[in-house]
């Protein structure tokens, strides 16, 4: 196996690793907050699981990834890597969902707390306290896009 | 899409019949009571009556009667078939309650009876726990075989108790008899030795008492402290039979409770009359009464308005007056829109309703939000799935609260969309059809077997994420549109043209230059070719300059000082940067839509990896299901989410306010019945 597939490799599963390591962290904060709501406060079951579950998207667009990583580049399909640059890119290609994957689900699992605070108190204002961990999303969003298109536009 | 034009009135009716006119309203649901302080009216012939106590007494019978449903679920419990997810109201006539109204009073005793049943329950229960704590003390000393209390013989002293420690039968006897000759008449008998504990009874002579106890002592015992009468296992034989007897007086409670199962519908009916009276009390506590007549004030459906005065004229010889609004009033926000759109109505709220005089976008939201959820989720199987769950649910469920009922029509229409999109990429469970004709079928010819109406969005994203963005612009136009409009309302033209159509220029001709530019088209791939636009690009320049002119020296226009006026102009124009940061957000309809597909093809890759052969189908089946159920309800949540968040923060900011206040009628609030009004 050439160094360069190994590069790629390192590069799919950084991608879930990292990324699923973020989500769980932030759904895991996010769970003991929707818990504590729940022992008091039953009915607001519905409400606060959907805020416990927004930070778990990361590791989805990790997995995301390092799927379209792996059937590129010989392991589900593809060609296989000969050389190091190739391999380099992929790499590359893999790092923003990998990393704003770690850091943007543990945020939003703070944010996500935060907003089962306002249920909590508040559940009438799901809709805005919904609002506030989709904003902190959006740069998984976008480091999801930019890791997309390097990947397909490699080879 | 409108909010619906309000009009305030004012009641005075005969005092005979405020319970009639209110018990009516109440039916109706088609007035907000607005209710004053009564030294504001300042009339000293007004009073409010305190009904607090009424309405509070109410309110406790109708919570007896849940009291009551909830004991009967508990010991007789109803059989239930199917969805019980929501709850279903069941519906009755006026009669129904009427009737029921009627009895009352008998049922009030049913209830008296059950919660007394309840209560005996609860009492043998804790004479059970007592008893058991009472047979748990005598455990230790069951082999005793004389009466706990007996003191003695004329020359014997028995002593009974407890060491805090294992303690042999020689030891206790070593203890006993120090300082006294041997043999020492001292009897020990070790009862029972538990948790740590040793029960001794030991006996000496009366006259040698005292040494002997203070010897003990010295050892740790300690006597018992409140012995009870009798042999311990007698005792511990007529506890059970207590016990027993109490279990057999619970049995007969509960069947007691249970034979009124019969009479649950009617329970429920008395719970929401009561739920009923008790609101029509707390209102009645509200509203300045004179000794004759009683005022009410509040806010009605303009087109309700007319009948209600009617009605009430009619019925009761009301005196009815339609008030002016006064732009200080606070009046109440009701939405009115086609049967497709009220079903984003929800989501609206959930953000907060618009003002009075303010557009309601309703309509052009609800499109917008179809197709973008659409975009978002994108698989054809996943939208029938939904499309099919919603209706069931709608079909089953007809008496849903109206806002549940409006979220399922929403993602019975989402739904719709989901497919439409899901069919435009060629997603149906990811790539399900390729795979399944592949691994089980022994298909080889050419794949994808369904072919996207559209494109792949894996093979060209690029090409994707160009539209993603021209549908974001559209509808960021759209929002400013709308505020376009709300100017126009007002006749502002001047407004209109500075903060509105400048930024249609600007934005437009910026994108009409941008377009056919190198930097796009290395940016986009041979996928979009726009060559023909740069014979425009003079036009489109002036366009850009022209809005970008109006924008920095006119937008500002409450600035009289002209440097001033400019500078703020010219940072309004870096405002172009919001727009490029909206447009860019769009890009999630791309990403989003590419994760549903890419999980949905990594599942059924997972599925088949068995092969084709009996256990190879029995994985399939499973994970297919799991994984699809798993990835249905991911996706779905991360497509909600974000299209209302396109909604709000793109689309809204560009025009929206909110902040109405949401109309509440004076209502019913029934919890288990729903009342078929005849007309």
């Amino acid at each position: 196996m050439s160094l360069g597939m190994v590069l790629a490799l390192v590069g799919a599963v950084a991608a879930t690793a990292l990324a699923g390591i973020g989500s769980a962290w932030g759904v895991g904060l996010a769970g003991q907050a929707a818990a504590g709501v729940v022992s008091e406060d039953p009915e607001q079951f519905a409400k606060v699981l959907i805020l416990q579950l927004l930070p778990g998207t990361q590791g989805i667009y990790g997995l995301l990834v390092t799927f379209i990583t792996l059937s590129q580049i010989g392991i589900l399909g593809g060609e296989t890597i000969t050389d190091t640059h190739t391999g380099l890119m992929y790499l590359l290609g893999c790092l923003p969902i990998a990393l704003v994957g770690l850091a943007s689900a543990y945020h939003q699992g703070r944010t996500s707390v935060a907003s089962i605070g306002i249920v909590a108190k508040k559940p009438d204002q799901f809709g805005k306290a919904m609002l506030f961990p989709a904003m902190v999303e959006t740069y998984a969003i976008l480091a999801l896009l930019v890791s997309i298109l390097v990947i397909t536009n490699i080879r | 899409m409108a909010v619906v034009k309000m009009q305030k009135i004012g009641i005075c009716g005969k005092k005979e019949y405020r319970q009639e006119m209110l018990l009516t309203l109440q039916d109706l649901a088609v007035m907000e009571m607005n209710f004053r302080d009564i030294d504001d009216i300042d009339d000293p012939y007004l009073k409010k009556t305190d009904t607090k106590n009424a309405s509070l007494k109410y309110d406790k019978r109708a919570e007896s009667f849940d009291r009551v449903l909830a004991l009967l679920a508990e010991y007789a419990p109803e059989k239930k078939a199917g969805l019980s997810f929501f709850a279903d109201k069941k519906t009755v006539t006026r009669e129904d309650m009427d009737r029921a109204a009627e009895e009352r009073h008998k049922y009030n005793k049913y209830a008296e009876k059950i919660l007394d049943a309840e209560k005996a329950i609860n009492d043998s229960k804790g004479i059970i726990q007592k008893l058991n704590n009472q047979k748990a003390a005598l455990g230790p000393w069951e082999s005793l075989d004389v009466p706990m209390d007996l003191k003695g013989t004329k020359k014997v002293k028995l002593l009974l108790g407890t060491f805090p420690r294992t303690i042999s039968h020689d030891e206790v006897y070593a203890l006993a008899a120090k300082d006294m000759p041997e043999p020492a008449a001292v009897d020990v008998n070790v009862i029972s030795v538990s948790g740590g504990q040793t029960n001794v009874s030991v006996m000496c002579l009366r006259q040698e008492r005292s040494l002997v106890e203070d010897n003990l002592r010295a050892g740790g015992f300690a006597r018992v402290s409140s012995p009870v009468a009798g042999i311990p296992s007698e005792v511990i034989l007529s506890i059970d039979r207590d016990i027993l007897s109490e279990e057999e007086k619970i049995e007969e409670k509960k069947k007691e409770i249970g034979a009124f199962a019969d009479q649950r519908d009617d329970f429920r009916l008395m719970s929401d009359y009561y739920r009923d009276r008790a609101e029509r009390y707390r209102v009645l506590g509200e509203i300045p009464q004179s000794g004759n007549a009683f005022f009410l004030e509040g806010w009605v459906p303009y087109d309700k308005a007319e009948p209600l005065k009617r009605l009430l004229t009619e019925r009761f010889g009301a005196y009815v007056e339609m008030e002016e609004t006064k732009d200080t009033d606070d009046e109440p926000t009701i939405l009115k829109n086609n049967a497709f759109s009220e079903s984003v109505e929800g989501v609206l709220e959930s953000y907060g309703l618009p003002k009075h005089k303010k557009a309601d976008p309703t309509f052009i939201m609800s499109i917008f939000y179809v197709i973008f959820f659409g975009m978002m989720f994108s698989d054809a199987g996943y939208g029938i799935l939904m499309f099919l769950l919603s209706f069931i649910v709608l079909k089953k469920k007809k008496s849903l609260n109206e806002g549940t009922k409006k979220m399922f029509k929403l993602f019975m229409w989402c739904g719709i969309s989901t497919a439409f999109w899901g069919f435009m990429y060629g997603g149906f469970f990811g790539d399900a059809i390729d795979v399944v004709a592949k691994t089980f079928f022994g298909y080889t010819g050419e794949t994808p077997i369904l072919k996207p109406l559209w494109f792949e969005p894996l093979k060209n994203p690029m090409r994707l994420l160009v539209w993603c963005m021209l549908f974001g612009l559209i509808h960021l136009f759209f929002g400013l549109g709308i505020k376009g409009y709300e100017y126009l309302k007002e006749k502002d033209i001047k407004g209109f043209i500075c903060d509105i159509l400048s930024w249609y220029m600007f934005i437009t001709g910026l994108v009409l230059m941008l377009l056919p530019s190198d930097l796009f088209s290395s940016i986009a791939g041979a996928s979009f070719d726009f060559s023909g636009l740069k014979a425009i690009h003079t036009p489109a320049l002036i366009i850009t300059l022209a809005g970008l002119l109006i924008i920095l020296f006119m937008q500002e226009r409450g600035a009289k000082n002209w440097v001033l006026r400019v500078l703020l102009g010219a940072y309004d124009i870096y405002g172009v940067t919001g727009w490029l940061s909206d447009v860019l957000s769009y890009s999630r309809l791309l990403a989003l839509g590419l994760a549903t597909g890419v999980i949905a093809n990594v599942i059924n890759m997972m599925a088949s990896m068995m092969g084709n052969s009996v256990p190879g189908i029995i994985i399939f089946i499973l994970v297919f299901v799991l994984g699809h159920t798993l990835n249905f309800g991911i996706n779905a949540l991360g497509a909600y989410v974000h299209t209302n968040r396109l909604q709000f923060v793109e689309f809204f900011g560009k025009f929206y306010e909110g902040g109405g206040r949401p109309f509440k009628a004076f209502k019913t609030k029934h919890k288990y019945i729903e009342i078929k009004e005849e007309m």
